[in-house]
């Protein structure tokens, strides 16, 4: 049973660990800041779940700390993406020359003009 | 006269409504932190969660605004499965973006629209446009959220809006309104 449980934590780390490689990854390919925090939002949420899944079929004891440390992450990560993102935006952060449409500094065009 | 008063009840209900679930959150969060039921341990988190809700006040839970039903409850568990399941499909498409060696990415700000009226179901419906494929809530302003879209499907706030926001708002109606 105990053999068991260490098969599913090793590959929930396992998984984990991959999705995270690939949020590195993902921060030195995209182009811009926006695309960077995607990548990061969304890598570093699934795989540090996996990981503290994995850590808790290994030890069955943490389960719970360890779930509570996930119900956390899920708040406050794509709330800190939010506002770091917000940030970037309302600074000008530049984007990518890809980008296709930008309703956010159509509507905020005034305001923008004001601050400069 | 006889209005204010029951003007000034309502508000005494929606208070103690908001005490009640600030300590209900507060007292399962500690003892889920312990891990332990001995009475020792519930008699202090009692106390200390009594005295915290009791002090602070407008302070937000998972529960507040929550519409306790049933049927909400039941919601709550479809949104939790809709939610991971999307986040699966975000982390797998952004995987397989950035391993293309020509970077497919088509970036845009759309500006959405959501019906939902509670501060705690739009709190929800933001964070988790960020979790979910390829979409980042960036600013929002009353009902209006603008998002950041790593491949853009369409620029028009009626398109984007069924795209983005619909799948999430079916639940988080049900559960806040």
């Amino acid at each position: 049973m105990t053999a068991f449980l260490d098969i599913i934590g090793g590959l929930a780390l396992v998984g984990g660990a991959v999705f995270l490689l690939l949020g590195g990854l993902g921060l030195n390919r995209m182009p811009d800041s926006f695309g960077r925090i995607q990548v990061g939002a969304k890598t570093t949420t699934l795989g540090t779940i996996l990981v503290l899944t994995g850590a808790g079929f290994l030890q069955p004891d943490m389960a719970l700390k360890l779930f509570l440390i996930g119900v956390f992450l899920l708040f406050t990560n794509p709330l800190s993406s939010q506002v770091l993102a917000r940030a970037a935006k309302r600074m000008h952060a530049p984007e990518a020359p890809e980008t296709v449409v930008d309703k956010y500094s159509e509507d905020h065009a005034e305001t923008s003009e004001d601050e400069a | 006269m006889h209005m204010r008063m029951e003007e000034n009840s309502k508000k005494t209900q929606s208070n103690m409504r908001q005490k009640a679930e600030l300590f209900v959150f507060l007292f399962v969060f500690w003892v889920l932190l312990n891990g332990s039921v001995a009475f020792a341990t519930l008699g202090v988190g009692a106390v200390v969660a009594l005295s915290i809700s009791m002090l602070s006040r407008r302070q937000m839970t998972f529960l507040t605004d929550f519409r306790y039903s049933p049927k909400a409850f039941w919601v709550t568990l479809q949104y939790l499965g809709f939610f991971f399941k999307e986040l699966m499909k975000a982390n797998l498409r952004l995987a397989k973006i950035v391993l293309s060696p020509s970077l497919p990415i088509n970036p845009g700000f759309v500006k959405v629209r959501t019906t939902l009226k509670s501060p705690m179901g739009r709190l929800l419906l933001a964070n988790s446009i960020t979790l979910t494929p390829g979409t980042l809530t960036i600013e929002m302003e009353g009902e209006w959220l603008y998002v950041h879209w790593v491949s853009i499907g369409t620029s028009d706030v009626e398109g984007a809006t069924k795209q983005i926001v619909a799948g999430f708002e079916q639940y988080l109606e049900v559960m806040y309104g």
